[in-house]
């Protein structure tokens, strides 16, 4: 058999594509960096690569915190970080594996290179109660804690989610315990809400309309602001008729509390916002081989470029490869139909001589000399079938993948990319984790030759 | 059959798409159906291949035999102003307060009353009447919020009791919820055969039975194809190497002996067998997962070439087929 011209073109495009490749351990060795943010529309990936990275990091000798946001029921029990008691755990298990740096790294605490892995779940309500906590005196926060409008906004309000995770980064960052703080980000169907949600949240917190509500009187004296109070004197009354007087009263109690207390969301979104855009910070977008999660990168890849903030790239999870890929799909399903239809000729009492004959090339070796008993040579051809049938489903699956990845290297060639192989099963411990983790590092899944270095 | 189908689920399994399938298989043979989308992001518009939706109802698609398939993106500003309008006639005032950000505010703060305003229109499109005293849609399909915020979304009446305790804005919460815990009602779920969003089916499935609202099917979506059957599946991890490769020779892939092409297909094709199974072993402790729930379970079929209206069609012919309408 010679490999078909067609699918040989398609072999060279798959392994020669323009993407630079993302050297995963340089990025986790170099001491300078210090957060590594995980991006990316839901459910591609974030929560996994950013524990394979923080697994990979610690084995590799620094002492890393891994802070999740959802992560999947098993993998957060297999890290000890099942209970959501919303502080860094030291996770068991992890073993020294070495890296390069690791010579020049004291080994303290017994092991060799020194590393650690400490992981988190976020608790959202817990942590913006522990805001609350930390600044305003105990009676004002337990004021705030026990407004029912605190509750519906802490447990529900969309963007708290992303705002929390910012806020517990930052707190993470300031105990300046870990070497490197690997963040997820939370289920959102954009990535772009990670930075656009906690903006919302913060301008809406404290914005004009929440000071004018919380202090008309303060407005009274000033000429010009006369118009406003007129204003809100009529909005306050639609809003109270249309709301109840009481939930105005709350939202307005409330507002007044948290105003006096921190200073202002916004003050802390931006300094975190800061954080983000610091040396030392690094944005790795993950995504799908698919058109919708690709299209969901290309504008954040676009959106961090417009922050000025830190991309290093993209981690394309789940790609499918294939150990056969010189046999293109075509092909597979002619064979497949060939296995097929005399089958249907020996039911009919045929003779099993009515296979098609072999290839050309390959005409020396007899195929049907030496089978098994009919019975059996039917389940095989059957079985040989399928699996033929599977190959081509696969070999479709790889190009759409290939096409939907180019188009995206066409519109950022300057994102280095690494794809992380589709595992058949999920990922649900640290052996899965260093699997992945070998992956992001190995810059190819699943193809024996090794990547033409960009 | 519910007049108000509701469809949830965890995020990106298809709740958009199921929602609109099921919009446009309920309006085959003749019948109208309200297509409503409640979270303000032109996934219908995108689906059916239109510009965005206005604040309108408008038709979007004819079903197959003559029924249509009305849309409505509900955008919960202009749905409070509406309200303003009609409990306070408020006019130019109103528009006064949105300049203000008052509207904005009063929908955000309190995310029961955006909830409220949501379920509320909804509510009235399926109590709406023509002239004649018929029902205005047969049906309304609404693509809801995902499982982790569904069942709060629907039951407003508690979230805003606790909130409003009187106005307008709370009997409107008592007349809404008059109709999601009806029969009138059904919340399906869409799911995969995936471990997370099987996991947040079923505790969706546990809040919402103890929040006393209507649970109607499990939707699976993105079912892949069965390639192997039972018997190539006991077989694939028995099977003699060479007789795969001498199988595969006589489909003519080359020689069977050692160093054959078809010889060295055989391990990567097993490769990718053994892969297959491992897959569908978990796809079946899934199903059985699922099974458990005791709730009528539906298929859709993963449509390889990528959704478009030609797939959106076959989706909504396979949920009649399998007499989801
Ligand atoms: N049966 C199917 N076959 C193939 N693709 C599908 C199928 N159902 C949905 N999809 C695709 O899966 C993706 C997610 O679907 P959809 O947008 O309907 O999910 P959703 O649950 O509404 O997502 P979100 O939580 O973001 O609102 C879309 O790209 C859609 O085209
Ligand atoms: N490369 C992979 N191969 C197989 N399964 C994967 C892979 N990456 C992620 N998964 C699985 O996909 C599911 C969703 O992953 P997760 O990391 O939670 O996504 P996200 O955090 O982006 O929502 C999990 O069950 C996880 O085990
Ligand atoms: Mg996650
Ligand atoms: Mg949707």
């Amino acid at each position: 058999m010679t490999p078909d011209p067609a699918h040989a073109k398609d072999a060279a495009r798959h392994r020669l594509s323009p993407a630079r490749v993302l050297d995963v351990d340089a990025l986790l060795d170099d001491p300078t960096t210090r957060i590594v943010v995980c991006c990316g529309s839901g459910g591609v990936g974030k929560t996994t690569t950013a524990a394979a990275l923080g697994l990979r990091a610690a084995e590799r000798g620094r002492k890393v915190v891994v802070l999740t946001i959802d992560p999947a029921r098993r993998l957060a029990q297999s890290m000890g970080i099942d209970s959501l008691d919303n502080v860094p755990r030291r996770v068991k298990g992890t073993e020294d594996r070495g890296a390069s740096r690791s010579d020049s790294v004291e080994g303290g605490g017994g092991s060799r290179a020194g590393g650690e892995l400490h992981a988190m779940m976020l608790d959202m309500k817990r942590t913006f109660d522990e805001v609350v906590e930390a600044h305003a005196d105990p009676e004002r926060a337990a004021a705030i804690l026990a407004n029912p409008f605190y509750q519906s906004l802490s447990a529900g309000f969309a963007g708290t989610q992303e705002y929390m995770a910012m806020e517990k980064l930052g707190q993470l960052r300031a105990r300046d315990e870990w070497d490197l703080i690997v963040v997820d980000t939370p289920p959102s169907r954009s990535a772009l809400d990670f930075l656009d949600a906690p903006k919302r949240l913060g301008s809406f917190l404290d914005g004009r309309l929440i000071r004018l509500l919380t202090a008309p009187a303060k407005l009274g004296g000033r000429a010009g602001m006369a118009f406003l109070n007129v204003g809100m004197s009529i909005m306050t009354g639609t809003l109270g008729k249309l709301l109840g007087g009481q939930l105005l009263k709350d939202v307005q109690t409330f507002v007044a509390a948290m105003d006096t207390t921190f200073g202002g969301f916004r003050t802390r979104a931006d300094a975190t916002y800061k954080l983000l855009q610091a040396p030392g910070t690094a944005f790795l977008v993950v995504a799908a081989p698919e058109r919708d999660a690709l299209r969901e990168a290309a504008y954040f890849v676009e959106r961090l470029a417009a922050e000025d903030m830190p991309l290093v790239g993209l981690v394309l999870n789940r790609v499918h490869g294939s150990g056969a890929d010189r046999l293109s799909a075509e092909r597979a399903l002619a064979a497949a139909e060939n296995l097929e239809e005399p089958r249907i000729v020996d039911q009919e009492g045929g003779k099993a001589g009515l296979r098609n004959s072999p290839d050309t090339d390959d005409s020396s070796e007899s195929p049907a000399s030496e089978r098994h008993s009919p019975g059996a040579d039917r389940d095989i051809d059957q079985l040989t079938a399928g699996l033929l049938r599977l190959h081509a489903d696969r070999m479709q699956l790889l190009s759409r993948e290939q096409r939907t990845r180019d188009r995206f290297t066409a519109r950022h060639p300057e994102v280095a990319v690494v794809e992380v192989a589709a595992l058949p099963g999920d990922v649900h411990d640290l052996a899965g984790l260093r699997d992945i983790g070998d992956r992001l590092a190995a810059n190819r899944p699943e193809l024996p030759e090794t990547p033409a270095e960009a | 059959m519910s007049r108000l189908q509701v469809v949830s689920g965890k995020g990106g399994t298809g709740k958009t798409t199921v929602a609109a399938a099921l919009a446009l298989a309920l309006a085959t043979e003749g019948k109208r159906t309200l297509l409503v989308e409640v979270e303000g992001r032109q996934g219908i518009a995108q689906l059916f291949e239109t510009e965005a939706l206005p604040y309108e109802e408008r038709k979007i698609a004819v079903a197959p035999g003559g029924g249509e398939v009305h849309a409505l993106a509900i955008d919960p500003e202009l749905a409070l102003l509406d309200y303003l309008q009609m409990f306070y006639k408020l006019g130019g005032a109103g528009r006064a307060l949105n300049k203000l950000g008052a509207i904005d505010f009063a929908t955000t703060i309190a995310p029961g009353l955006r909830d409220v305003l949501l379920t509320g229109k909804a509510c009235e499109a399926v109590r709406r009447k023509d002239k004649a005293g018929r029902f205005v849609y047969d049906y309304v399909v609404m693509d809801a919020p995902p499982t982790g915020r569904i069942t709060r979304f629907l039951n407003v009446n508690d979230e805003v009791a606790g909130l409003a305790k009187i106005g307008p804005i709370h009997n409107q919460a008592q007349a809404v919820m008059r109709v999601l815990k009806s029969p009138e009602t059904a919340v399906h779920l869409v799911t995969l055969l995936e471990e997370m969003p099987v996991q947040e089916t079923a505790d969706g499935i546990a809040e919402l039975r103890a929040a006393r609202l209507p649970v109607g099917r499990v939707i699976v979506n993105m079912v892949r194809p069965q390639v192997l059957d039972a018997t190539d599946l006991d077989l694939v991890g028995t099977v003699p190497r060479s007789a795969v490769a001498q199988s595969l020779s006589a489909a003519g892939l080359g020689g069977a002996r050692r160093g054959g092409n078809a010889e060295k297909l055989v391990d990567p094709l097993l490769a990718q067998a053994a892969e297959y199974t491992e897959r569908y072993a978990l796809e079946e402790e899934q199903r059985a997962v699922l099974g458990e729930l005791g709730l009528p379970l539906h298929e859709l079929p993963l449509l390889a070439e990528g959704m478009d209206l030609a797939g959106l069609y076959e989706l909504a012919t396979e949920l009649r087929k399998q007499g989801m309408s």
